[in-house]
């Protein structure tokens, strides 16, 4: 019996700090997808200044409250524009940007195929 | 002939692109932020500065037409040299002056505002920022001008000359 209770206690002992793990890692992984607007080069986990720090403080408030990670982006999107995030999303001015690595491997592709199967027919 | 064609295609491609980027490559890297985005002023909650009340936000700007909700911070250098900008434009009787104090400690805000006197009707305090966050402000100092709940100017910086005429000319 007092196995089962000290197990019980190891197991919510793991459990918890599995949780908070994961909770960092996804605190981590949104910082990172942040641009810290006053620095220069530098995302908001890479960041001390006063404005990444608040950021992060933000975006725990927010993870806490339940909220997903693309919610957050959509708040800091609404208060500080797109700039803010290091991942455009896709719209009309980003489409080049996200089409063009896949027009140019269609492209490369095409060239490849030209030259080594069809010229050996 | 359809290698001919094929070959004019490809080079078609690279000038298009090239193109794209030489175009990209005279575009301003410097992020330069928009400064005449006309927003709702955002819904928070705050401590009063050396008060323990918390005001809400829809009960800070309900009475007059138009607030100057400045953010500053007694650490904050440029702050003192806007300071005289807002002195004046609190003798105006159109505009009512809102402050948040941004990172600042109770005391230091305190001594920087008997040293320089207070231009803010009401201070609301912001310790860790957060408040900030709300309305998309950078740093300190930094000025929104507000009119009937939107936002109808933000200044990024401290006051000037030419911005304090610009303010002038809104709420005159």
């Amino acid at each position: 019996m007092k196995l089962f209770r000290y197990l019980i206690v190891i197991f919510f002992l793991f459990s918890f700090n599995l949780s908070n793990a994961e909770n960092d890692n996804l605190k981590n992984k949104i910082a990172k997808n942040l641009r810290c607007l006053i620095c220069q080069g530098q995302s908001v986990y890479d960041s001390d200044s006063e404005f990444a720090n608040s950021i992060k403080i933000i975006i725990s408030q927010k993870l806490d409250g339940g909220q997903s990670e693309n919610q957050i982006y959509d708040f800091l999107e609404g208060k500080y524009g797109e700039w803010i995030l290091y991942d455009p999303k896709f719209n009309k001015s980003t489409y080049f940007l996200w089409l063009l690595p896949v027009l140019i491997f269609l492209l490369g592709g095409a060239i490849l195929l030209k030259l080594f199967i069809i010229k050996k027919n | 002939m359809k290698n001919k064609f094929f070959l004019v295609f490809i080079i078609v491609i690279f000038i298009v692109i090239f193109f794209i980027f030489y175009k990209g490559l005279q575009n301003s890297n410097i992020y330069t932020p928009d400064t005449n985005v006309k927003k709702n002023v955002p819904i928070f909650e705050a401590k009063l500065f050396d008060s323990s009340q918390i005001i809400k936000s829809k009960n800070l700007f309900n009475k007059n037409n138009f607030y100057l909700f400045n953010v500053w911070a007694s650490w904050c250098i440029p702050c003192k040299d806007e300071h005289p900008f807002l002195m004046k434009l609190n003798k105006n009787k159109n505009i009512v002056l809102i402050g948040l104090n941004y990172k600042d400690s109770v005391l230091n805000a305190k001594n920087f505002l008997n040293k320089y006197n207070n231009p803010y009707e009401i201070i609301i305090q912001d310790i860790d920022g957060t408040i900030g966050i709300e309305w998309g402000a950078y740093g300190v100092p930094e000025t929104f001008i507000i009119n009937k709940d939107k936002i109808i100017k933000r200044i990024i910086g401290p006051l000037n000359e030419k911005s304090f005429s610009e303010i002038k000319e809104i709420i005159e």
